[in-house]
């Protein structure tokens, strides 16, 4: 029988059916982090029992780490105390830690691939909702609540219902200076910030199957945003090519093994999806968000939507989320101004997203008023950044290079946007307060970001480009 | 937290927004404690209070209205996007609710909501508009939640509607058991698809 590929990863995990009830799915992979494995760790307590085996868990440390000064200890007590729990709950347990001070520290969505931890045909869970990113190497990977953190803990176990099946297809060629990051902006406006809500989404199509590893990662990792369970990319040549060699890649035979499975990773010709859209990549512009939910974005040449346009059941909130961002219906989104600028996150702080960056703005300024955070995925995109003198380009044109964590993206360390500024942003929500209380998200690619840096205002990128 | 839920009935907090995201429920600053207990104080904090203040509430949110209370908060769609923090749920435990009923929940919210013995109720559209309305005629207005019969109603009109929730999960709540118990029942079917596979 046909299937697709989400079907023959989720086939090959499952142990068992409760009648009328979820399937109890295997967990290959579980990543963990400071803020939200502490209480599953004191359930295992309560219990009195074990991990079931810690070789299959990975921990960083990366929420609430300040970017600046790592060396330091900690300086807020409550993150500290965090950091702490999760030292001692590794140790106590034998789990691998890469913590403060570990060359593979950083964004635990980051490091995960970039170790080759991540692999295609896997199950993978984490307590953090952009876990989906993992699923860009062709594997069923999802966010999941820190009871479920314990459930994986205690069994490598978990109780999930099958979603229904989505498949994007997104053909032909993107304009210069358009990214994966505006190509699921776009996906996302189009379907809404729930349009995926009970799907797991395939990606595929032309315009896919051209990106690197690292730009798959930024789509499947905004796939929550749009409400999906998951996000997954078929494995291919770019996926396998990107593996090989990685620290914790199958080596020698075992590589031979892995890679005669994951080239049957594909959905087959006849697979049935559920639901079916399609994209033509030539249509989609840089995008920019203007509003509090993901879903609230449009192209750089469009204006802000009139409330009149929507249901009138969904004015009220529409209403607020504008009034919230101080923006006005009708009006466009370019010539907005822009106080601070952030690049990083597990969406896009790789050392691509830093590479495009530099190249954008070598040779040019930090507009006057503006503040520029350049956050890296991990200690080694920071490493790597070093060696190719990217991190000198910034630094002339007047921005910081600062140390790997999810900083501004939820502001959980120091790293916050003031009330009321606004913050174009890298990262993957615009929710009001994500960046600190009262503070405004612009979500956008990297080059959109960089235009901002250096002239204080949402610009179109491609007028910079040719 | 009490295990184990079947028949609530009380009056209902109103909310209808759509899209509430976690990060509203429960800002990313107050995740910082490594224990389940006490985030119901923090519980739609920004939305709460002026400038982070506790002495500044804002006296239009409809948690800071004294003639709104009650075990059940109603929410618009897509409630509890974002975020897998599953402090969202356990805020809105800890203040006190026992249900959330919505016409679309985010799924990892709903899971962590279940985990928590916090019964997530799925109306339709236009159940949830009557729920709105029956609150906004009389701020005391009574809803019954049978877990059982799977049912919900509005006391004083008699309105009803039937909701979704699978067998398995049903008997969970119904007696308390959670999903850590079950699978650590069913450990030596775990082992031996380990084995299989390796």
């Amino acid at each position: 029988m046909s299937k697709t590929l989400f079907e023959k990863i989720w086939d090959k995990h499952i142990v068992q059916q409760i009648e009328d009830g979820p399937s109890v799915m295997y967990i290959d992979k579980h990543f963990i982090h400071e803020v939200t494995s502490p209480q599953a760790f004191a359930g295992l307590e309560k219990r009195g029992i074990g991990v079931h085996n810690a070789k299959q868990i990975v921990a960083t440390a990366d929420h609430n780490v300040p970017t600046l000064n790592q060396h330091l200890p900690i300086q807020e007590e409550l993150s500290r105390m965090q950091v702490d729990k999760l030292i001692h709950n590794c140790k106590k347990f034998g789990i691998e830690l890469y913590g403060l001070g570990h060359p593979y520290q950083g964004i635990v969505h980051v490091i995960g691939p970039e170790l080759g931890i991540t692999q295609p045909g896997q199950t993978i869970v984490c307590g953090d909702s952009h876990t989906s990113t993992h699923g860009a190497f062709g594997a069923i990977a999802f966010g999941i609540g820190t009871s479920e953190v314990e459930m994986v803990l205690a069994t490598q176990c978990l109780l999930q219902s099958k979603p229904k099946l989505m498949r994007i297809n997104i053909d032909g060629v993107l304009q210069n200076g358009v990214t994966s990051k505006d190509i699921i902006l776009h996906i996302i406006a189009l379907t809404s910030a729930s349009g995926a809500t009970g799907y797991a989404v395939e990606y595929a199509g032309s315009a896919i199957r051209s990106l690197s590893m690292e730009a798959r990662m930024t789509i499947c990792n905004m796939s929550i945003e749009m409400g999906a369970r998951c996000g997954l990319i078929a494995p291919d040549e770019i996926t396998f090519n990107y593996i090989k060699g990685r620290e914790f890649a199958p080596k020698d035979n075992d590589w031979d093994k892995a890679l005669a499975y994951w080239q049957t990773l594909f959905s087959d010709a006849d697979a049935k999806f559920d639901t079916e859209i399609n994209i033509n990549a030539a249509d989609i512009e840089p995008m920019v968000t203007y509003g509090t939910n993901p879903g609230m974005g449009v192209g750089i040449s469009q204006t802000i939507p009139l409330a009149e346009t929507l249901a009138e059941k969904d004015q009220p909130s529409y209403l607020k989320a504008l009034q919230y961002m101080g923006l006005q219906a009708g009006n466009p989104m370019k010539g907005q101004k822009v106080d601070y600028v952030f690049i990083g996150s597990c969406t896009n702080s790789r050392i691509e997203d830093l590479r495009q960056v530099a190249n954008f703005v070598k040779g040019k300024q930090e507009a006057a008023d503006v503040e520029v955070w350049i956050v890296p995925g991990s200690k080694q995109v920071e490493q790597q950044a070093q060696a190719e003198g990217i991190d000198k380009v910034f630094q002339e044109a007047g921005f910081v290079l600062r140390q790997p964590g999810c900083s501004a993206c939820l502001g959980m360390n120091e790293d916050k946007i003031p009330a009321g500024k606004y913050c174009i942003s890298t990262s993957n929500r615009n929710f009001e307060g994500r960046q600190g209380p009262n503070a405004r998200t612009f979500l956008a690619s990297p080059l959109t970001a960089a235009v901002a840096a250096i002239t204080g205002k949402v610009g179109d990128v491609r007028e910079f480009l040719n | 937290m009490s295990k184990s839920i079947n028949i609530i009935t009380s009056s209902a907090v109103p909310l209808p927004i759509e899209n509430v995201d976690t990060d509203q429920i429960i800002p990313a600053r107050f995740l910082k404690a490594t224990s389940r207990d006490g985030f119901g104080k923090n519980l739609f904090r920004d939305w709460r209070y002026e400038n982070d203040n506790e002495a500044t509430p804002k006296t239009d949110f409809v948690l800071n209205n004294p003639i709104y209370s009650g075990k059940i908060l109603v929410a618009g769609k897509n409630f509890g996007c974002g975020s897998s923090r599953e402090h969202a749920a356990w805020a809105i435990k800890d203040a006190g609710f026992d249900v959330v009923v919505s016409s679309f929940f985010a799924d990892i919210f709903k899971n962590n909501a279940l985990n928590n013995f916090l019964l997530p109720v799925v109306v339709s559209d236009s159940f949830l508009q009557q729920i709105f309305q029956a609150i906004e005629k009389d701020a005391a207005a009574v809803i019954e939640v049978n877990l059982t019969e799977q049912t919900i109603t509005i006391v004083a009109t008699k309105a009803a509607e039937r909701f979704e929730i699978n067998a398995y999960k049903k008997t969970c709540l119904l007696n308390g058991y959670d999903d850590i118990d079950f699978l650590l029942s069913i450990k030596d079917n775990i082992k031996a698809y380990e084995a299989q596979i390796n």
